[in-house]
């Protein structure tokens, strides 16, 4: 593929995501980040989110078949949880957490997991997106491989 | 090192600021140290707690601002809010995902500068430069003001006091008056810089406090201005400016006293409870120790925050962050009355009173977080009458620390009256002047009245080390004594800022005299004096007051005019108010 087909294609993947809700303003501020110090800043990031909420979610994911459901430590998980999605722009799967901090809240065990499988297909459909996206920017190379909206 | 102002980094201020970033999760870490770096600060990381707390102390004057999250695994963000707060009083700033007004209340109330809700934008972080500035521009103030009377203190109370004086008064005022009278002892360039124009160190000695005290109950808090103290002091050397900035910090001393007090009120366990006059005598004492002379003692108090107990945990919770922020624990009621400490039963709740209870000197700023911090929470400001004072008054008598001779319970009233009998001369004076402290044991007899106990707690406001294990329990009853004193004191017309002190004391010392006995007023002097023996335990004084304050003093808790009524509840009319708190505010407004 042309270069600058590759940068259409990127722009492209890139808006999808904002327009569909999955990133939000923080992906912005995270791409004015990056600089030349740090090329791949956004890149790094996101990789540290994954890799560290993959302990988190195994967490709520055991409390959530204890029986009976502790809904502090729950909340607790996903509090954490929630500040780590937050620190990428996750909009989508941040929303899941605070739904389920409501259900916590309300005691309401089967809301929490229904909410809970709802929000592991966010998060694995948003690490897709983002891997195949990161993976066209480095095709493209050092340069900028995304605009900035606005 | 020098804070940002002195630093070589002052040049481009604030590009440069220190900031030391904690948070468990990595990606905001990461996120925030890019940030920071982005706004040309120095910025470090840490992913836990502990590990933060450890390279603080290690390099102490290496930051200049604190940003943690508030959840973490190894320990809560509120309590490295405030160990920092206390132990080095650093600025901090609370983040978290979470918004609600009640965890946002909590780090304000723990001394937070200021709270961001994650995702944090870079424009939040570009302004943070101001926290420390803010910072800077008050210790400047305060050491000014402070100064002279840290030496004073140093002199006073000999080497181990000190330490344990700074210890209790924590950071705030000594690590941020050591710093700066280290180095600008010589060379006021770190204060001159900023902040009001230094001109010569006033060194506020006891003497001269007791003086100021003395001018500012005579006048009567509420009339109280720089000028008319200044003529009634009668010292030639002093000028208008130093006798304002010294009011104003007496004026915190005391509102912070006042806040302890309702801080320990509502803590109320600690009430000194009964002994009533040992309270008062030993609060009062603790603090005017401070101030009046006795300051080894009251150091002593302020510093232990807290007495029994809790007070350790709690009063270092609450001076902490009382220091720090004078957070503000509930205690923001504190209730003045140092002088109160009406050790029995009058509680002091009288917090309201002056929060800053004579001891107020100490550490001046520690000290009077501390006195918030004894101060049962429950007092939120101002309602705090009872126990307020307990609290402060709490000077623990028994504390170990410091007063060796408040033998705590039993003693106390024998105590208060011996101790009185020096202070007396100290404190007394600043109380009334007239009163001649005759043995505190007078206070007695009246806080027993007070019905509930009149803990005095004297939570040593600054101090936040908890030097005097003080019981504060055992205070109550050393303190017993002096309330009677308290009272005489307190009922010396309601100066100014004395009158906080005396409020407080009056508070003390009405909590005690409700009962019956009227006629404190004589032995306010004593109960000063007690008070200033009592520094030690003071801190103790803090917690235990609490209870005390709850209940009987909401009368003696009065007054607290000027600063501390703010919330005051006072609601009984409380007689007291006319009372001049002089003794005991001298006693602490020492530092």
């Amino acid at each position: 593929m042309e270069r600058s087909q590759m940068y259409r294609q990127l722009a492209n993947m890139r808006k999808a995501l904002f327009d569909q809700g999955f990133l939000d303003e923080q992906f912005v501020q995270l791409e004015e980040l990056q600089d030349d110090a740090n090329p791949n800043f956004v890149e790094e990031i996101v990789t540290l989110f994954y890799r560290d909420s993959t302990r988190l979610i195994h967490n709520i994911e055991q409390a959530l078949e204890k029986n009976p459901l502790d809904f502090t430590k729950l909340d607790s998980y996903m509090h954490q949880f929630k500040g780590s999605t937050t620190s990428i722009g996750a909009k989508k799967v941040t929303n899941e957490c605070t739904q389920f901090r409501e259900y916590c809240k309300a005691g309401n065990g089967e809301g929490c997991k229904r909410t809970f499988e709802q929000l592991k297909k966010e998060y694995a459909l948003l690490k897709k997106k983002l891997e195949a996206y990161f993976q066209l920017a480095r095709q493209i190379g050092p340069v900028e491989s995304a605009c900035r909206p606005k | 090192m020098e804070t940002g102002f002195s630093s070589p980094r002052t040049d481009a201020f604030p590009a440069g600021l220190r900031v030391l970033v904690v948070d468990d999760d990595l990606a905001w870490l990461r996120i925030l140290e890019k940030m920071l770096k982005k706004c040309s600060y120095e910025v470090t990381t840490c992913c836990l707690a502990i590990e933060a707390l450890d390279l603080l102390r290690e390099r102490k004057d290496g930051f200049d601002i604190v940003i943690s999250d508030v959840n973490m695994p190894d320990m809560d963000g509120f309590k490295l809010l405030e160990h920092v707060g206390l132990e080095m009083d650093l600025p901090v700033i609370m983040m978290s995902v979470d918004g609600e007004t009640s965890r946002v209340m909590r780090g304000v109330q723990h001394g937070a500068c200021d709270y961001l809700l994650k995702p944090i934008r870079m424009k939040e972080l570009r302004n943070i430069w101001q926290h420390v500035f803010r910072k800077r521009i008050h210790e400047v103030r305060d050491i000014e003001s402070h100064e002279g009377i840290d030496e004073i203190q140093m002199m006073r109370y000999g080497s181990d006091q000190f330490d344990d004086w700074h210890l209790l008064s924590g950071h705030d005022l000594t690590s941020g008056k050591k710093r700066r009278d280290v180095d600008s002892k010589h060379d006021d360039k770190d204060l001159g810089d900023h902040s009001s124009a230094k001109k010569a160190r006033v060194v506020w000695t006891v003497d001269l406090h007791q003086k100021f005290v003395k001018a500012v109950n005579q006048m009567g808090f509420d009339k109280v201005g720089p000028k008319k103290i200044l003529d009634l002091m009668n010292v030639p050397w002093l000028t208008r400016e130093n006798v304002a900035s010294h009011l104003q910090k007496y004026r915190l001393y005391l509102s912070r006293l006042q806040k302890e007090n309702d801080l320990k009120a509502s803590f109320g366990g600690i009430k000194q409870s009964d002994s009533s006059s040992k309270d008062p005598a030993g609060n009062l004492s603790l603090p005017n120790s401070i101030k009046m002379q006795q300051n080894d003692s009251a150091s002593g108090i302020y510093g232990m925050p807290g007495n029994k107990t809790l007070p350790q945990s709690v009063d270092q919770k609450i001076h902490e962050s009382d220091l720090k922020g004078i957070v503000s624990l509930s205690v923001m009621e504190t209730k003045k009355a140092p002088i109160h400490d009406i050790p029995d039963p009058s509680k002091v709740s009288s917090s309201r009173m002056v929060p800053n209870h004579p001891f107020g000197q100490l550490e001046q700023e520690v000290k009077y977080a501390r006195f918030n911090s004894s101060i049962p929470k429950q007092y939120a400001w101002s309602q705090v009458p009872e126990v307020q004072f307990k609290q402060e008054h709490k000077i623990h008598h028994r504390v170990e620390n410091g007063f060796n001779h408040l033998p705590l319970p039993g003693l106390q009233h024998h105590v208060q009256v011996d101790f009185i009998q020096p202070t007396p001369s100290v404190s007394s004076r600043p109380f009334n002047k007239e009163r001649e402290k005759p043995a505190s044991i007078e206070i007695k007899p009246s806080y027993n009245n007070f019905s509930s106990h009149q803990t005095i707690q004297v939570a040593p406001i600054g101090t936040a080390t908890n030097l005097f294990p003080v019981q504060s329990e055992s205070y109550a009853i050393s303190f017993h004594t002096p309330a009677p004193t308290l009272t005489a004191t307190l009922s010396m017309k309601n100066h100014g800022l004395n009158q906080i002190f005396v409020n407080e004391l009056e508070s003390a010392q009405r909590n005690l005299i409700s009962g019956n006995c009227s006629g404190f007023a004589s032995s306010d002097g004593d109960l000063i004096s007690c008070l200033l023996q009592g520094n030690s335990y003071a801190t103790n004084v803090e917690l235990q007051n609490k209870e005390s304050f709850n209940h009987n003093c909401p009368e003696l808790f009065v007054e607290t005019p000027t600063c501390l009524n703010d919330a005051q509840r006072f609601d009984y009319d409380y007689p007291w108010e006319s009372m001049e708190y002089p003794v005991i505010d001298q006693g602490l407004f020492i530092v």
